[in-house]
C-alpha cells in the first residue's frame, strides 16, 4: 500500500475554548490523541463537536487554549498549511471538477509532480472502488459514491491527521453500517490518526477507539467503548450510551457502594457511581436490556423486584420490547421473552450492578477553569 | 362537462383513456389557469412585438433626402450609418464607455460581495450604504454629481485649498463624469446580482480546498471563480446592457457632442431634432444588434464553464 499517513507521535488539545459573541460552544477541552489511533467525539447537536473539529482544522480560531502535535503549536498556522485531510457532512466536493480532479486537488496543491499525482489519484480511487466513475462530475454519483470519494481526496495527501465531520449522517441506513466498516477499514489499513465526529452512539461504540462525550461545549467524560457503556460517568453520558430508563428517585439506604432506591410504589437496589447519602435525589439508569419481566427462564436477580402494569407491548425478534407503567406512574422500558398481556402486572428485574445511580446534579461550577469563573462573573 | 366524461367513458376502450376530455387537457397544460397569462400576452404583443416589428419596417423606409445623399434604395438608412462617420463613430464612442463601465462594475463587485458575504457587526449598514445609489435616479446621481465635482464643486474646492492641484480639474461634462455616473448607478446593481450567485456557492466547498492545502489566490481561481464563471457572465451582460444604453447621463454630465456622443444620443437626435424617424429606428436597432453581439461573446464564453448545481442555497 503506498498511501499511508505521515505520522507523528501525539497531538494535544490544552483547554481549547471557542465563543461566539460570549456564548461558549466549547470549553476547556483536554485530549492527548496518539498517533494511530480512531477518537470518537460524540455528542446531541448543538454540543460543541463540530466547533472542536473545525477549530482543529483550522477554519475557526481558537478563543482559549492550544493545540500541539509532538510539543509544536499547530493552532496559530493556517489551516491550508496544517496538513489534515478533512471530510464533511455534506461532502464539499468540488462539482465542477471529476471525481479524478477532486482527488488530485490536494496534492496539486503540494506541487507533487504530475506523474505522482497521476499515480497515488489511481490508487486512492482503487482504494475506495470508484474506478469506473474516475472521470464522472460529483453530481451524477449517489451519495455514498459521492462519501468514497470525499474519503478518498482527504486520504490521497497522507494527512497526519484526518478530520470527519458527521460524514455517514446524510446516508440511509444500510449504506450507513457499509461505510462504517469502509471507514475502520481504511483508518486500519493505511495507519491514519482519526478524529471523527458524530451523534451516533453506535456508530461511534463501534468504530472509535476512545470516545470523548460533550453537552453543552464540555467534555462529560473520556474513555474506551467499554468504558463508556458500562461505567458512564453521569446520567447524561448514560442517556447517550443507551440508558433509556433515568428515574428520578429518592434514596433510603446506603450499604457501601449498594444503594436502595425509592420511588412512588417502587423499590430497587443499585450501584451508587458517586457517593450518595439517605434522603438525596438522584437518578437512576438502566438500560432496558437489564431490566426485565421475571418468567420461568428468568429469575429474580439480587433480590430486586418490582411490578407494573403492561402498556405496550413489540415484537423485536428474539425478545418483546415491553412498556411498563409503575404505579407511580413512571413509564419504563423493559425486555421480556415473552409476550405479557397489555393490562396485566408483571413482576421486573434487574441485577443491582446494572442499575446505576447519579447524582441529579451535572454541571459542576468547580470544574470551570479560574478563567471561566472570571469570566462567568463578569458577564453575571 | 359531465356529457364529455360519460362520453369518454361509453367510447373507451381498454387502451383508451377513459377520463374526461377537460381532463386530458389538464393534463397536457391546458386549463383556465392559461388565462393568467392573458395580461402578459397583450403587454408583450402592444408594447414590444408590435412597436419592435413596426421599427423594423420603418427602417427600410428611408427619408427622401437619406435616399438621395447615400443611396442603397430602401437599405439607404444602413449605408448612410456605416458610411456617415458621425453617425458610425458613436459606436465606437458607446463601446468605450459600456465596456470599461461594465468590467469594472462586475470585477469591483467580487472582492465587496466576498467581504460582504461574511457576518460581522455593521454589516447590514454597509450592505445598505452600498446598494443605497440603487434608489437615485440617473438625474438625481448626474445632479449630485455636477455639483460634488463640477468646476466650482466642493470636491475641486476642498483639493485646492490642501493644496494638491491648483487649477480645477474637469471630473464631469466630459468621458469620466459619465463613467462617475454609470458607476453609481450600476455597481450596486452588479453586486447585488453577483452576492446572489456567491451565496449560492456552498461555503464548506471553499472550506474543503482550504484544508486541502490551496491558499486564498489557489482558492479563488479553482474553485470560486469557475462555480462563480456563469453568474459573472449574466451579470456582465446586464451591467454592459444598461450602460450601453445610456442616455440621460450622458447629455447631463457627459460632452454630449463629444466624447460621450453616444448612440441613443444619436437616435435621439435623429428622432427629436431630424424628424427622421426611420434613421431613429435604424439606430435603435443597430445597437440592439451590437449588444446581441457582446451578449452573444460572452454566452459563448460561460457555455466552455461549469453549469450545474453549485450546492449553495442558490
Amino acid at each position: 500500500m503506498a498511501i499511508a499517513a505521515s505520522t507523528f507521535e501525539s497531538l494535544e488539545l490544552h483547554g481549547v475554548g471557542r465563543s461566539f459573541g460570549g456564548r461558549n460552544a466549547l470549553v476547556d477541552l483536554n485530549l492527548t490523541v496518539r498517533a494511530g489511533e480512531f477518537i470518537a467525539l460524540l455528542g446531541p447537536s448543538g454540543c460543541g463537536k463540530s466547533t472542536a473539529l473545525n477549530c482543529i482544522a483550522g477554519l475557526i480560531p481558537l478563543t482559549h487554549g492550544e493545540i500541539l502535535i509532538d510539543g509544536k503549536r499547530v493552532d496559530t498556522i493556517a489551516a491550508e498549511k496544517r496538513g489534515f485531510g478533512m471530510v464533511f457532512q455534506n461532502y464539499a466536493l468540488f462539482p465542477h471538477l471529476t471525481v479524478e480532479k477532486n482527488i488530485a486537488f490536494g496534492l496539486q496543491m503540494r506541487n507533487v509532480a504530475k506523474s505522482e499525482v497521476k499515480r497515488r489519484v489511481a490508487e486512492a480511487i482503487a482504494l475506495v472502488k470508484l474506478e469506473e466513475h474516475a472521470t464522472k462530475l460529483p453530481g451524477q454519483l449517489s451519495g455514498g459514491q459521492q462519501q468514497r470519494v470525499a474519503i478518498a481526496r482527504a486520504v490521497v495527501v497522507e494527512p497526519r491527521l484526518v478530520l470527519m465531520d458527521e460524514p455517514l449522517s446524510n446516508l440511509d441506513a444500510k449504506l450507513r453500517l457499509e461505510m462504517r466498516t469502509e471507514i475502520r477499514r481504511l483508518h486500519t489499513s493505511l495507519g491514519l490518526t482519526t478524529l471523527y465526529v458524530t451523534h451516533d452512539q453506535e456508530e461511534a461504540l463501534s468504530m472509535a477507539d476512545r470516545l470523548v462525550v460533550l453537552r453543552e461545549g464540555r467534555v462529560q467524560q473520556v474513555g474506551t467503548p467499554q468504558e463508556l457503556h458500562n461505567g458512564p460517568a453521569n446520567w447524561h453520558v448514560a442517556d447517550f450510551m443507551g440508558y433509556r430508563n433515568l428515574i428520578d428517585m429518592d434514596v433510603t439506604a446506603v450499604d457501601g457502594d449498594l444503594v436502595t432506591i425509592q420511588d412512588k410504589g417502587f423499590t430497587l437496589q443499585g450501584t451508587a457511581t458517586q457517593p450518595v447519602s439517605v434522603g438525596e435525589k438522584v437518578r437512576v439508569a438502566i438500560r432496558p436490556e437489564d431490566l426485565l419481566a421475571v418468567s420461568a427462564t428468568v429469575p429474580v436477580r439480587g433480590g430486586n423486584v418490582t411490578t407494573g402494569f403492561v402498556s405496550v407491548v413489540e415484537y423485536h425478534g428474539r425478545e418483546f420490547a415491553v412498556g411498563v407503567t409503575t404505579a407511580g406512574g413512571q413509564g419504563l422500558h423493559v425486555r421480556s421473552d415473552h409476550p405479557p398481556v397489555v393490562g396485566s402486572t408483571i413482576e421486573l428485574t434487574a441485577d443491582p450492578a446494572r442499575v446505576l445511580v447519579f447524582p441529579t446534579q451535572l454541571a459542576n461550577p468547580i470544574t470551570l477553569s479560574a478563567q471561566e469563573r472570571e469570566l462567568a462573573e463578569v458577564r453575571g | 362537462m359531465s356529457t364529455a366524461a360519460l362520453k369518454a367513458g361509453k367510447g373507451g376502450t381498454a387502451a383508451k383513456s377513459t377520463a374526461s376530455l377537460r381532463h386530458r387537457l389538464a393534463e397536457r397544460g391546458i386549463d383556465t389557469s392559461l388565462l393568467m397569462l392573458v395580461p402578459a400576452l397583450f403587454f408583450a404583443v402592444a408594447l414590444f412585438i408590435y412597436p419592435f416589428s413596426y421599427g423594423i419596417g420603418l427602417t427600410f423606409q428611408p427619408s427622401p433626402e437619406i435616399q438621395q445623399q447615400w443611396g442603397g434604395g430602401m437599405f439607404a438608412n444602413y449605408v448612410a450609418f456605416f458610411k456617415d462617420s458621425f453617425l458610425f463613430d458613436s459606436v465606437w464612442l458607446t463601446m468605450r464607455l459600456a465596456l470599461p463601465v461594465a468590467i469594472f462594475n462586475v470585477l469591483a463587485s467580487i472582492p465587496v460581495a466576498f467581504k460582504l458575504r461574511q457576518r460581522f457587526r455593521g454589516k447590514k449598514l454597509l450592505t445598505t450604504l452600498v446598494v443605497l445609489p440603487i434608489t437615485l435616479g440617473t438625474v438625481l446621481t448626474a445632479q449630485g454629481l455636477l455639483i460634488f465635482a463640477g468646476r466650482q464643486g466642493w470636491l475641486n474646492r476642498f483639493l485646492i485649498q490642501i493644496g494638491v492641484i491648483d487649477q480645477p480639474v474637469a471630473f464631469v461634462n466630459n468621458y469620466w463624469g459619465v463613467v462617475f455616473s454609470l458607476v453609481i448607478s450600476g455597481f450596486p446593481f452588479a453586486f447585488l446580482l453577483i452576492s446572489s450567485y456567491l451565496s449560492g456557492i456552498d461555503p464548506s466547498i471553499e472550506a474543503a480546498a482550504k484544508v486541502m492545502g490551496a491558499n486564498w489566490q489557489q482558492r479563488f481561481r479553482r474553485v470560486i471563480l469557475p462555480l462563480l464563471a456563469p453568474g459573472l457572465a449574466t451579470t456582465s451582460i446586464l451591467t454592459f446592457v444598461l450602460a450601453f444604453s445610456v442616455f440621460p447621463s450622458a447629455r447631463l454630465v457627459g460632452d454630449a457632442m463629444g466624447s460621450t456622443r453616444v448612440m441613443s444620443l444619436m437616435a435621439f437626435r435623429a428622432f427629436g431634432e431630424q424628424n427622421d424617424y426611420p434613421m431613429a429606428s435604424t439606430i435603435a436597432i443597430i445597437m440592439g444588434l451590437i449588444e446581441l453581439v457582446v451578449i452573444a461573446v460572452i454566452l459563448v464564453w460561460r457555455s466552455t464553464m461549469y453549469k450545474g448545481s453549485t450546492g449553495g442555497k442558490g
